[in-house]
């Protein structure tokens, strides 16, 4: 049943699909994240409590949630990687780590200047915002790990065990506002219950969450394929394709 | 539109330099990373284009030793 996927698993097809999915992730990015943040941004109600600060919401909590679902994703490769010995879900998981890293800042940052004018704080030490501190040390210990060793394979695998340790902080983030007093508000939309916001603040804020869910799959697209040309640099297939890039961009210079 | 003016919609109910410093910071993380991952390319073409032309010296250098 599942046999199709066994080519994709093979380098060269791997790196054609990257470029295959790759304008189809960047134009549904753009689309979603424009259309998402004029309408956050300009449209969108104001809040009856917190009134036009509350539009940092279409930014904060987009990044939140997909710094911890690229981390999620992280971690199943690295999974799939050491348990089938995949070398692409082993690439997937340096592809994926920097996207994740710049989330998870971008949800600290957005989430200080909002807790500024509401909480009176840039910054509190209380689990919620602690723990996804952490999950930034997590994405960065990653990063360094990948590049300790003078082997690629092995800086690979060292860095898949912490990214698969690492997982354990996913569920405490999630659960940090329920589980520990919090200046931090619970969950919006990331539960079972009915979203606790109004629809026409709703609508705007799915968008935005699409719009930086097509960012992390494009980037991660983008990323791959450089990571599985430089793992099969010896390959006759690389070599082929690097003179080919190579000659088109000094001919396309030479033609300016 | 929530907002009766340009001016209105810049001042953010005088939430303005919270808001718009967020958006400032977000779409210039984005354009960064976005950026990095673009020039990448070429970065990892001309790195395994080197890699490969030292490996083809060395074997070269081995060939004329043998001789």
């Amino acid at each position: 049943m599942w046999k199709w996927l066994h080519p994709y698993a093979k380098a060269e097809v791997a790196y054609q699909l990257c470029y295959k999915l790759l304008p189809y992730f960047s134009w549904l990015s753009v689309i979603t994240l424009a259309v998402g943040s004029v309408w956050g941004l300009a449209f969108a109600p104001a809040d009856y409590q917190q009134g036009d600060s509350f539009r940092i919401i279409y930014f904060h909590v987009p990044t939140a949630i997909l710094s911890m679902g690229a981390y999620t994703s992280m971690a199943i490769c690295a999974l799939i990687g050491m348990v089938w010995q995949i070398r692409n879900a082993e690439l997937a998981v340096y592809a994926i780590a920097p996207v994740g890293a710049v989330y998870t800042f971008l949800a600290l940052v957005t989430g200080a200047i909002w807790g500024k004018p509401m909480w009176g704080a840039w910054w509190v030490w209380d689990a919620r915002l602690t723990s996804e501190l952490i999950l930034l040390f997590l994405y960065l210990g990653v990063i360094a790990l990948y590049n300790a060793f003078e082997d690629r394979r092995t800086g690979a695998r060292a860095a898949s065990i912490l990214a698969i340790v690492g997982v354990i902080n996913v569920p405490i983030i999630h659960y940090s506002v329920e589980w520990w007093n919090t200046l931090h508000q619970g969950a919006t939309i990331t539960k079972f219950a009915k979203p606790s916001i109004s629809t026409d603040m709703l609508w705007p804020l799915l968008l935005t969450i699409a719009g930086f869910m097509f960012v992390l799959a494009a980037l991660t697209c983008l990323r791959l394929a450089n990571q599985i040309i430089l793992n099969d640099a010896r390959r006759p297939w690389v070599k082929a394709l690097v003179e080919r890039e190579l000659s088109s961009v000094s001919m396309s210079k030479a033609s300016k | 539109m929530q907002f009766n003016s340009l001016s209105d919609f810049i001042a953010m109910g005088d939430y303005g330099a919270y808001v718009w410093s967020s958006v400032a910071i977000v779409f210039g993380a984005l354009a960064w990373i976005v950026v990095d991952s673009v020039m990448l390319k070429s970065k990892t073409l001309k790195a395994i284009k080197q890699e490969q032309e030292r490996a083809e010296k060395i074997r070269q250098a081995k060939q004329q030793n043998s001789v």
